[in-house]
């Protein structure tokens, strides 16, 4: 179509101004920021790479970024083998109802916000009154401390977050499965291949590509954790369930240490930079395309 | 005729279907009970949510709890607007997820349609910095759009967290998409007959992109209705709270003392997500899986 040169900055202003001014322009101060020591009220001080060094003597920092990682590899594994699992056993042949009522029920979390779902997940869990301990002690088992104690805090933490996200990979997965021609179980049926074996040898290999994306996605997401340790916690016991963007957000927003906070912000995006392309590197190896 | 004979002989047609009916029927059982266990698991905390907001406060913490509430009781719920601004975290709720959702569709409307049907110099390079954005995690830029809203003089407003939020990447991408999908013959015929480009692209074809908006907006309410890190930062005054800070805060102030007016917010901050659910689960799930892998 012919148009005026200047016609299509007039659709893109709205977008192009807006990104620039909330995203673009934050990405690069918070580079800036991160070498300076700023607290808003006195000038900020160049400090060179000492808010990036705290990393190696930070204790706090240091255990909250680790809490995340070990976060990230159990409930990433929890909802990718969950949701993969059911996924598989959704695709074989299920009246149709029965099957769009599973598939509404898993992704119905979807669509509750995680802060209200911390905060009845928390009356769930309550050592004393909670309905969890209330069920368990039905089978004999002793009140467990689910939200005064390092462990079970961690539990309840990646219980909840898994429970809530699940759903998502496993819409992803649904589509992979439906992509998968039954022409390739028809004639590997013929061969005599049994359920087991077509899932190892079809299923999954087929699969590969949504198992990349859906890992990609759920990894991104799990590094981000904040809102169930903010409110199931608020990173307790001690430190024990403080997670990497919690610390972010306490050294920002409580401390006032802007330019700790943007650093800590840079090295976060940095780690979730390094994963998702080593996955993608790796994704060469282990992922097979049609 | 032999050898015809023999295989219907070892596998009579009458035995074998039925033997394998019968085994399908064991995993079909099997395969049921683990989706229904797993179904409880999802919707129990929920349904044990909705029923302890109906009884009485005194009672949230009896044990053995009652399953239900024989005597539904609205207290909590009539406690929950006395106790927590709840009309005033509902509008406000309501005012930011709906500005931003109508503002996103209308940005990336815009921008979906320059990239996918006009022309213009550095167009490839223009999408691939906003496609990029995506990849950007909201923590590393929160702490420069703080110190901006709070230059801007927007602290602690609705604004903040309107503004930040009117662009979208993931919009723009989506509606790009839509717009690639209609021909370009479109357009020269809206010429021909006059129309001017703003004409075209708002008479003929973003109402061809109704699905794709469809799409943006229902994504947009969920995530803003649902958000609780940027409102955290970006509001400091409780009259200017959404209603997920608003829930957290009520129960930091009150402890576990009356827990089910605590849940009856929760369950009243769930009725919009629920309509959309009901209403717009197909648009959703097409939206959050758009636009990944193939």
């Amino acid at each position: 179509m012919k148009h005026q040169r200047w016609l299509p900055w007039v659709f893109l202003a709205p977008t192009a101004l807006g990104m620039g001014l909330f995203t673009l322009i934050p990405i690069v101060a918070s580079i800036v920021l991160a070498f300076f020591q700023w607290d808003i009220i006195t000038p900020p001080k160049f400090v060179g790479f000492a808010n990036f060094a705290t990393v190696a003597t930070d204790s706090t920092v240091q255990v909250s970024f680790l809490n995340t990682i070990v976060f990230v590899i159990v409930a990433v594994a929890l909802q990718l083998g969950i949701s993969l699992g059911l996924a598989v056993l959704l695709t074989e042949k299920l009246p149709n109802w029965l099957r769009s009522f599973f598939r509404s029920a898993f992704f119905f979390p979807l669509v509750l916000s995680a802060a209200s779902v911390s905060v009845f997940m928390k009356y769930l869990f309550n050592e004393k009154f909670g309905v969890v301990n209330w069920l368990l002690s039905l089978i004999n088992v002793p009140a467990v401390p689910w939200l005064t104690s390092p462990a079970g805090s961690a539990v309840v933490i990646i219980l909840v977050y898994v429970w809530q996200n699940f759903g998502f990979s496993f819409l992803l997965f649904l589509g992979g499965l439906a992509s998968i021609p039954t022409e390739t179980y028809e004639a590997a049926s013929l061969d005599g291949a049994t359920g087991w074996r077509k899932l190892v040898q079809i299923t999954l290999p087929l699969l590969s590509p949504t198992t990349l994306v859906a890992s990609v996605m759920a990894i991104i997401s799990a590094l981000q954790v904040f809102d169930q340790p903010y409110v199931l916690t608020g990173g307790g016991p001690g430190d024990s369930t403080r997670s990497a963007v919690m610390v972010i957000f306490e050294t920002a927003f409580q401390r006032l240490e802007f330019g700790q906070g943007a650093a800590l912000g840079v090295i976060l995006t940095i780690i979730i930079m390094l994963i998702t392309a080593l996955q993608f590197r790796l994704s060469k190896r282990f992922v097979f395309y049609q | 005729m032999t050898t015809t004979l023999e295989p219907r002989r070892t596998a009579s047609p009458r035995t074998r279907p039925a033997a394998r009916r019968r085994r399908i029927d064991w995993g079909m059982t099997g395969r049921i009970t683990v989706l229904v266990i797993t179904a409880v698991f999802v919707i129990g905390p929920v349904l044990w949510t909705l029923s302890t907001s109906l009884r009485l406060p005194s009672e949230a913490f009896s044990l053995p709890p009652s399953f239900l509430p024989l005597h539904p009781d609205f207290t909590s719920y009539a406690q929950v607007f006395q106790q927590l601004n709840m009309a005033l975290l509902v509008l406000n709720s309501a005012l930011v997820t709906g500005i931003v959702a109508l503002g996103q569709m209308g940005t990336a409307a815009l921008a979906g349609y320059a990239f996918a049907q006009l022309e213009f110099k550095g167009k490839k390079a223009l999408f691939s910095v906003i496609l990029a954005t995506m990849m950007v995690p909201l923590q590393v830029t929160i702490v420069p759009v703080f110190l901006l809203i709070r230059g801007m003089g927007l602290s602690d407003t609705l604004l903040a967290l309107i503004l930040p939020a009117l662009p979208t990447a993931f919009g723009t991408f989506l509606m790009r998409q839509y717009f690639l999908g209609l021909p370009p013959d479109l357009a020269e015929a809206a010429a021909i007959d006059g129309a001017t480009p703003w004409r075209t692209f708002r008479s003929v074809y973003a109402p061809l992109a109704m699905p794709g908006l469809a799409i943006v907006g229902i994504l947009a309410f969920n995530y803003h209705w649902n958000e609780f890190f940027r409102p955290l930062i970006l509001t400091i005054s409780e009259q200017n709270f959404t209603l997920p800070l608003g829930l957290v805060s009520l129960q930091g102030n009150m402890g576990t003392g009356s827990i089910s007016v605590v849940l009856a917010g929760v369950i009243l901050s769930m009725i919009p997500a629920f309509i959309v659910f009901i209403f717009g689960q197909r648009t959703l799930r097409t939206g959050l899986t758009s636009g990944l892998g193939k």
